[in-house]
């Protein structure tokens, strides 16, 4: 048992090496930077340290469920559900916030929900043998029609100050989403790259087979991937909520587009098991600064959206260039 | 095609359940979802006395024409074991310019044709991104469906356009003999489509690449081309669903059809269609059509709160997915 272990390990440092040395998210760095540079000259506000706070703040729920988001693409699969499942979890938090006038149950009750989609979604994939992009395309009707039937189309408001805090508190002068933000990262990097589940997250992507055959119980880990990703939508409908001081019936459908743009644009390839999250972490500040800039120079959101769609489909088809040339 | 390439269970029994196993495959799954759709309507008719009206059985079969059409193009699509997420966002594009145009010039010629030609060349946008630039084809439709949100809400603003020509508004509301015309059009696509996948080369060969790409560029076919063709097919479709959703809401507005996607999706492997590729027909999307607007319709009769809907395709999709693994198992692994 431990032999392989070993191995699998070694493979996963190879990886990396690898992934760090082929340069996989320059491209996130560089569209972060040409876009900085668009942005402050076309506007005179975009480039002030009020704004730049301003994005990263912004930036935290995308990059909550963005990070799982990165896990579950490097095992070759996709959740399409996350932004369904932010919603309804946003839709919970906020009813029982209300209910019990504080944060904890309300938090407790939205990581619960979180996790038994991320439950479902991971059986569906791991045991039932459901493509993912159609098992997660089910459960994302299922959790927009459960946060319309939950609320009735209407918006959940009166959210209590203590839930409120979560967006708007500062911790040594620093606002609280930033220290979430930071947290979660570094919990993140922590776990893929120097844990026993993060070696196997690469191994369930890059090689399944070998992982099974060296008595890896396959399954609970590709289920837990899926499940950290429900429980973080649920830890990231806190900053929502308190961001948006409601609970709203379509508060983030569509955010699963915003984390897969940022993660492909992040250099994770989505048929080759191999990513990392700092590329996730540019992917996402850029998508933030994309989605700042474009508000200020008066676009609407519905056509940025377009905006990072070709973003997207540009990063993809450098990266498919780039795996054509190796 | 695909029966020829599986061989069909060992004979062991005798009676009907010999019969029934030396039925090929794919009549075996069209004569299951026959009885499930029976079924359906039974429990229908004595759930609800509103059911078995001839005003609410065309009514469901408007509606599923409609399914129909934009999932036919879908079948294709699944069947090279590829996917199309961008229907509905195809549909509300075509349809919110085919409404302007009409609007614009009053020729309801130009409008239907640049419906249908932004339709196509949505679907040939994807088919090269999928062999050209090589991007998975869950993941390239995806970003093709934001893309086109986007444009759609930038060429409307947010504005509604409404009240079109009578003679257009026939193509989704009006009545020939009695019967919808959506409803013929939906006979003549399905004979087309059943013709085109059965009967020709180059149906056959869409089969082939589902079933094994390798096999099939070895043998020949050009799998590239092949596979644009059913992404075009796909667009075009939704391009023609485009211009029946329009005439029968009688009004566009940005995001007219984007809730179409799941559905046809649905219909199209409830129908029996293997997200896998080669395994599915035609007939089998059409039934799969006709069980997702039963159920929805009688959703409607019962008066469930609409909400659930989307809650109640989610877990068909998921249903009937997992059930065409169980029926595959054996064969596959």
């Amino acid at each position: 048992m431990a032999e392989p272990l070993l191995n699998l390990s070694a493979g996963a440092d190879t990886w990396l090496r690898r992934v760090r040395t082929s340069g996989s998210s320059s491209g996130a760095l560089m569209t972060l930077i040409g876009l900085c540079v668009v942005f402050s000259w076309i506007t005179d506000t975009f480039l002030t340290s009020a704004n730049l706070v301003n994005i990263a703040t912004q930036s935290t729920v995308l990059l909550l469920i963005a990070l799982p988001m990165t896990l579950i693409i490097m095992t070759e699969g996709l959740d399409l559900s996350i932004g369904a499942v932010l919603t309804v979890t946003n839709v919970v938090l906020a009813m029982v916030a209300v209910q019990t006038g504080g944060v904890w149950w309300a938090l407790l009750a939205a990581l619960s929900v979180g996790a038994v989609f991320g439950l479902v979604n991971g059986s569906l994939v791991a045991r039932l043998g459901i493509p993912p992009f159609v098992a997660t395309l089910g459960t994302l009707g299922v959790a927009q029609g459960l946060a319309l039937v939950l609320t009735d189309g209407q918006s959940v408001v009166g959210i209590p100050e203590s839930v409120q805090y979560f967006y708007s508190g500062t911790l040594a002068g620093v606002p609280l989403p930033l220290w979430i933000a930071a947290l979660t990262y570094l919990v993140f990097h922590g776990v893929l790259y120097h844990t026993r589940f993060g070696a196997y997250i690469f191994a369930l992507g890059g090689n399944r087979e070998a992982l099974s055959l060296a008595g890896v119980r396959t399954q609970v880990y590709w289920i837990a991937v899926y499940i950290v990703g429900g429980v973080m939508a649920g830890l990231a409908a806190l900053v929502l909520t308190a961001r948006i001081s409601s609970g709203h019936p379509t508060a983030a459908l569509g955010m699963e587009f915003d984390a897969i743009a940022a993660v492909a644009l992040g250099g994770t390839s989505f048929e080759k098991g191999k990513g990392w999250l700092l590329g996730t972490l540019l992917g996402v500040l850029a998508v933030g600064v994309m989605r700042n800039g474009l508000n200020q120079v008066g676009v609407n959101s519905a056509v940025q959206v377009s905006a990072i769609g070709f973003l997207v489909i540009f990063a993809l088809m450098i990266d498919a260039y780039r795996g054509r040339r190796a | 095609m695909s029966d020829s390439l599986r061989p069909s269970a060992i004979n062991s029994q005798q009676g009907p359940a010999a019969l029934w196993g030396a039925l090929p495959d794919s009549m075996q799954s069209v004569a299951l979802r026959l009885a499930a759709l029976a079924i359906l309507c039974l429990l229908l008719s004595l759930a609800s006395e509103a059911f078995f009206t001839t005003s609410n059985i065309l009514n469901v079969l408007r509606q599923a024409a409609l399914l129909f059409l934009l999932a036919s193009g879908l079948t294709l699509v699944i069947l090279t074991a590829g996917l199309d997420l961008s229907v509905g966002a195809n549909v509300a594009l075509s349809a919110c310019l085919a409404a302007t145009l009409i609007k614009g010039t009053g020729s309801i010629a130009i409008g239907v044709v640049a419906g249908l030609s932004s339709g196509l060349l949505i679907g040939i946008a994807n088919g090269l991104l999928i062999t050209w630039v090589r991007i998975p084809p869950f993941i390239a439709t995806y970003g093709m469906l934001w893309i086109l949100h986007g444009i759609t809400y930038w060429f409307m603003k947010g504005e509604t356009i409404h009240g079109f020509p009578p003679a257009f508004r026939a193509i989704g509301s009006g009545y020939w003999l009695g019967i919808p015309v959506p409803v013929y059009l939906m006979g003549v696509f399905l004979l087309i489509g059943l013709v085109f996948a059965q009967r020709t080369r180059w149906g056959q060969e869409i089969y082939a690449v589902g079933a094994n790409p390798e096999a099939a560029r070895l043998s020949g076919v050009p799998v590239k081309s092949r596979l644009v063709l059913v992404y075009a097919v796909s667009g075009a479709m939704a391009g023609l669903a485009s211009l029946i959703f329009l005439a029968r809401l009688n009004s566009a507005e940005g995001d007219i059809g984007e809730s179409l996607t799941l559905p046809a999706i649905a219909a199209v492997l409830i129908g029996g269609t293997s997200l896998f590729g080669g395994v599915g027909s035609m007939l089998g999307t059409l039934i799969g059509a006709l069980i997702l607007t039963l159920v929805l319709n009688g959703m409607n009769l019962l008066a469930i709160n609409a909400n659930w809907q989307p809650v109640v395709t989610g877990v068909i999709v998921v249903l009937a997915v997992f059930f065409d693994n169980l029926t595959r198992k054996g064969d596959k692994r």
